[in-house]
């Protein structure tokens, strides 16, 4: 650019002096014209001085006077030598050392001075001398401020080409100007890390990298944001900065809001929050979507919903329970099972921990008008079928007569351990699932294994023992454990039934029904907690079989008695399995290792006439009942494992089938010998009859 | 859990069913006010409950300025009577391994454990039945010892770790955030680290000395051993320790809320890895 410009002003300069000349000659003629007389003496003056010059080039004379300021320059330093070096000595190091940190700003100061010094300059060419001293003087401000002009003044000696010169100095005055400008630059930065130790450096760097580490959220960084505010200050220059900063640092941060960006991970990360939250909205208003059948709300409610509230309140005395607005949800969430289900009743069963999702379990009680057993009861009795099938095919070679331990079959719905249905959801307000019914080899299965619920319950159960089924029998089979074992009752709050007591008596000897007691006058609660025998089981025991109803399975192979003589062995050996009746109470449970399998105790020692009775099951940890007197409860939170006081150990592995036994069947004999055949040849021939009989005898022995 | 915010806590924790009764919350809160001003302590945490037998002990632990300090422990049968427990040693802990079984409730309680010792009389080398008894006060002392270096937690960040040395409570924590929170690598064991010296030093590069100071959960053996789950439509990460069943820690993501409370029968799940 500079270099451009230069030249142009080159141009022009050389222009301007070409102009320039045929004039300086005309008044210079003229001059000489008219004063040619006068003006003798007047070069006599100057002749001492500027004769030579002036004699030797005429032309050149206005040229150097006219046309640049330097030109001034050389005259003086024709005329008097010492003048010039004088000057820029005095002034220079003035400027350099004295002021070497303004050094930028005065660089900025003459920049700023060059474009103007220079308009003039072409303007003065054209007229007054005036302005040319104007530009002389500014040029020799420059000039001083920098000595190393006065070097390129040694030019300025020849004075052929002055415009040349000239702009060979602003060139090379502007690139100074740039020189001194990085400069001084350098030396301002250069000069504090030179003197420190690298470490403070290094510390200086991580300091400034931590103030440019950018915001997630805003997408500014503080070193930006700072250098803004400042900026913003100098900018407007308060009054009291100091106290108004934090305002201004805010209004420089709204200034740079902007939209936030638009990243799909963000938005992601809350969803599960808002779809749960929006599921359990529902739970809320169905109240009021509910209200406007009454007629279908009386038929179905009734009781069939239990006061979980309440019960919630007394197991929150016991130091048991969900939190008050997590069972409140449960509440909901059991209310909307019993208004999509067709139940009877129903019981907040309790909770069961999983690794992934927890499962919340309702207990109901169908009514009439359920029909989705028998299907799968179907399914059984095909399987049954196919085995039937095999077992009649009779062929010449030897089938595998081992067959398949009697498989017990699941009891009917509504009796056993399959005398309720349950229910399960992952969370309030998510679908509630209907666990399958729970089958005898399920439960025998689940008595032999441990595992951890995952909360999904599609998951297959890999297990030593295989277990027939996925998560939701394991499950199934554990709530129904849990139930058989620990589910109580104060004694005389349940009653058995008059006549279906009675039946039940002739063919089992045990009952398998109850109804409330409508006599229950209520039992104190300090009886509750100094015996044991106050409380019974109302849920029918387990047997060792799996099933609460002892199932005969020799009846049903009666039939095929006839093929194997084993079977009436096995009838010998396989007793009837019993288990303690129904309303037992459970001082006669059994022991674990001397521990005692129920702790009873007081919810409060403070209040005692107001505290209620509170059983713990020590043999099921989780599993909690309580008694007020009147009115109790059960319910289980835990994950689902017995306790034992030793650790788990694996069920060994079956025993090895026994090799088939050696003896006359397997065993051949040697073949017959030409003495035996002689022999036998001689005795066939003395009697023929008796030969047949040997031959049959034979052929018995090798089959 | 702090015993400040006791309330608070209880309920966030109460996801497991462990919960506290309305007079024991209100007598721990009266009483860890008054165990704070008695020792001296700079932090009060309500540990927990083991449950026993007969009764169940309520243990609080009381912490100085120093987060990581060796804690002070306390039990009580009535939430209202505190008494300081002694420090655990490895002794102890060895002596209690052999008791099996839950607790009694009665800290005077002695477990009887029959030892067969070999006695060297002169020649003959003969077996003699020596009966050890245990106090079930120092098996107590054991196990909360045991639980707490194997399963206390604490969220990365709660605490830093200043250039002296000591440890403190973060101030400026503002909780976990909600990709943080579902990750078992930004909690850590809240005791002094064991395995971080075992570290190489390029697993040691990436870590912030002053936060990641402490050994990471998701070293723990076996793999698997929490159950990390989001709660309330993923307002509340529970974790809960499979090892020692019973342990629950609770955090809200974005708040401060954070801690841990034990609730159990003080017995390790041997059975785990059949479990899983």
């Amino acid at each position: 650019m500079e270099d451009l410009t230069a030249q142009k002003q080159e141009k022009e300069n050389q222009e301007s002096g070409e102009e320039e000349r045929p004039l300086g000659e005309i008044t210079a003629a003229s001059s000489q014209d008219l004063k040619s007389g006068l003006s003798e003496p007047l070069e006599s003056e100057q002749g001492p001085e500027t004769g030579p010059q002036s004699r030797s080039s005429p032309p050149e004379s206005p040229q150097s006077r006219d046309s640049a300021p330097l030109g001034d320059l050389t005259e003086p330093g024709a005329s008097s030598p010492p003048s010039p070096p004088e000057e820029p000595s005095s002034t220079p190091p003035l400027a350099l050392s004295g002021q070497g940190l303004e050094a930028p700003l005065q660089a900025h100061q003459t920049t700023s001075v060059i474009p103007e010094a220079e308009t003039p300059h072409s303007d003065h060419l054209k007229q007054s001398s005036d302005i040319g001293e104007s530009t002389h003087q500014t040029c020799q401000s420059t000039g001083n401020a920098f000595p190393q002009f006065q070097q390129t003044n040694g030019y300025l000696y020849e004075p052929r080409d002055v415009s040349c010169s000239n702009s060979k100095q602003k060139e090379l005055r502007f690139d100074i100007f740039q020189e001194e400008d990085s400069n001084s630059n350098y030396d301002l930065d250069e000069a504090e890390p030179e003197a420190a130790p690298s470490v403070l450096e290094i510390a200086i760097q991580n300091a400034k990298a931590y103030l440019l580490k950018t915001s997630s959220e805003s997408g500014l960084n503080l070193y930006d944001h700072l250098s803004n505010v400042l900026a913003k200050i100098l900018d407007e220059r308060p009054e009291n900065a100091v106290d108004i900063i934090e305002n201004i640092s805010q209004d420089v941060k709204m200034a740079h809001f902007s939209k936030k960006l638009d990243t799909l991970q963000n938005e992601n990360e809350m969803l599960p929050t808002y779809e749960i939250a929006e599921k359990q909205k529902a739970l809320f208003l169905q109240g009021h979507l509910e209200g406007a059948d009454q007629e279908l709300e009386d038929e179905i409610a009734g009781n069939s919903l239990p006061n979980v509230m309440e019960s919630a309140f007394y197991f929150e005395q016991a130091g048991v329970g969900l939190g008050t607005d997590e069972t409140y949800r449960v509440f909901l969430a059991l209310k909307q099972l019993t208004d999509t289900h067709p139940i009877q009743r129903c019981r907040f069963w309790g909770k069961i921990l999983g690794l992934e999702m927890n499962y919340i379990v309702a207990e109901a009680e169908l009514r009439e008008g359920e029909d989705e057993e028998e299907a799968e009861e179907e399914d059984v009795t095909e399987e049954r079928d196919n085995e039937d099938s095999e077992g009649e095919e009779d062929d010449e070679l030897p089938r595998s007569f081992y067959k398949a331990p009697q498989a017990v079959p699941k009891e009917e719905s509504r009796t056993g351990a399959n005398k309720y249905v349950y229910f399960v959801c992952n969370e309030p307000g998510k679908p509630w699932v209907k666990l399958p019914s729970v089958t005898p080899t399920q439960i025998v299965i689940a008595r032999q294994i441990k595992k951890f619920f995952t909360g999904q319950l599609g998951t297959p159960i890999i297990s030593y023992p295989p277990f027939p089924g996925d998560e939701s029998n394991y499950l199934r089979a554990q709530i129904a454990r849990i139930s058989a074992g620990t589910h109580v009752s104060p004694l005389g709050f349940y009653q058995f039934s008059e006549e279906e007591g009675e039946e039940e008596e002739e063919v089992e000897g045990g009952r398998d029904s109850f109804e409330e007691n409508p006599d229950f006058e209520g039992i104190q609660v300090v009886d509750l907690v100094e015996s044991l025998s106050n409380w019974v089981h109302h849920v029918q025991h387990i047997l060792p079989q799996g099933r609460c109803n002892w199932f005969n399975p020799i009846q049903k192979s009666e039939e095929e008695e006839d093929d194997d003589e084993e079977k009436e062995e096995e009838l010998d050996y396989i007793e009837q399995e019993v288990g303690p009746p129904l309303l037992t109470p459970i001082s006669e449970d059994l022991e674990i290792q001397r521990i005692p399998p129920w702790t009873t105790r007081l919810c409060s020692n403070l209040i005692p006439q107001y505290a209620i009775a509170v059983l713990r099951s020590n043999l099921w940890p989780g599993a909690y009942a309580f008694c007020n007197g009147k009115k109790f409860e059960n319910l289980y939170i835990g994950w689902g494992h017995k306790y034992s006081p030793e650790s788990y150990t694996p069920p060994v592995p079956p025993p090895v089938c026994q090799e088939y036994p050696s003896g006359p069947e397997l065993t051949e004999m040697d073949d017959p010998s030409v003495e035996e055949e002689q022999a036998f040849r001689a005795a066939q021939e003395a009697a023929v009859p008796p030969a047949e009989e040997n031959e049959d005898t034979d052929e018995e022995d090798y089959d | 859990m702090d015993a400040e915010s006791l309330l608070l806590s209880l309920e966030l924790a109460s996801g497991s069913g462990q919960g506290l009764s309305p007079d024991r919350r209100a007598s721990l809160l009266t009483s860890l006010l008054l165990v704070k001003r008695d020792y001296r302590y700079s932090r009060v945490l309500f540990w927990g409950r083991i449950l026993g037998l007969v009764t169940d002990y309520y243990i609080a632990q009381g912490l100085i300025e120093d987060q990581l300090a060796p804690r002070k422990t306390l039990y009580s049968l009535n939430c209202m009577e505190w008494s300081l427990l002694p420090p655990a040693t490895e002794e102890m802990v060895e002596q209690t391994s052999v008791v099996k079984g839950r607790f009694m409730g009665d800290p005077s309680h002695e477990y009887e454990h029959v030892d067969l010792q070999k006695v060297n009389d002169g020649d003959k080398v003969f077996e003699e039945e020596v009966v050890v008894r245990i106090k079930e006060e120092t098996r107590l002392v054991s196990i909360i010892d045991q639980i707490d270096k194997a399963v206390a937690v604490i969220p990365r960040g709660a605490l830093f770790k200043t250039p002296f040395g000591p440890i403190h409570v973060n101030r400026t924590f503002e909780g976990l955030s909600m990709s943080e929170a579902k990750k078992l690598s930004s909690y850590f064991h809240f005791r002094e680290p064991v395995e971080l010296k075992n570290k190489t030093l390029l697993e040691k590069a990436d870590l912030d000395p002053s936060l990641d100071f402490m050994d990471s959960l998701e070293n723990d053996i076996p793999k698997g051993s929490w159950s990390i789950q989001m709660e309330r439509g993923n307002a509340l990460v529970v974790l809960r320790s499979l090892l020692w069943p019973g342990l629950t820690f609770y955090h809200t993501p974005g708040t401060k809320n954070c801690g841990y409370i034990y609730v159990g029968t003080g017995e390790k799940n041997m059975d785990l890895p059949f479990m899983l």
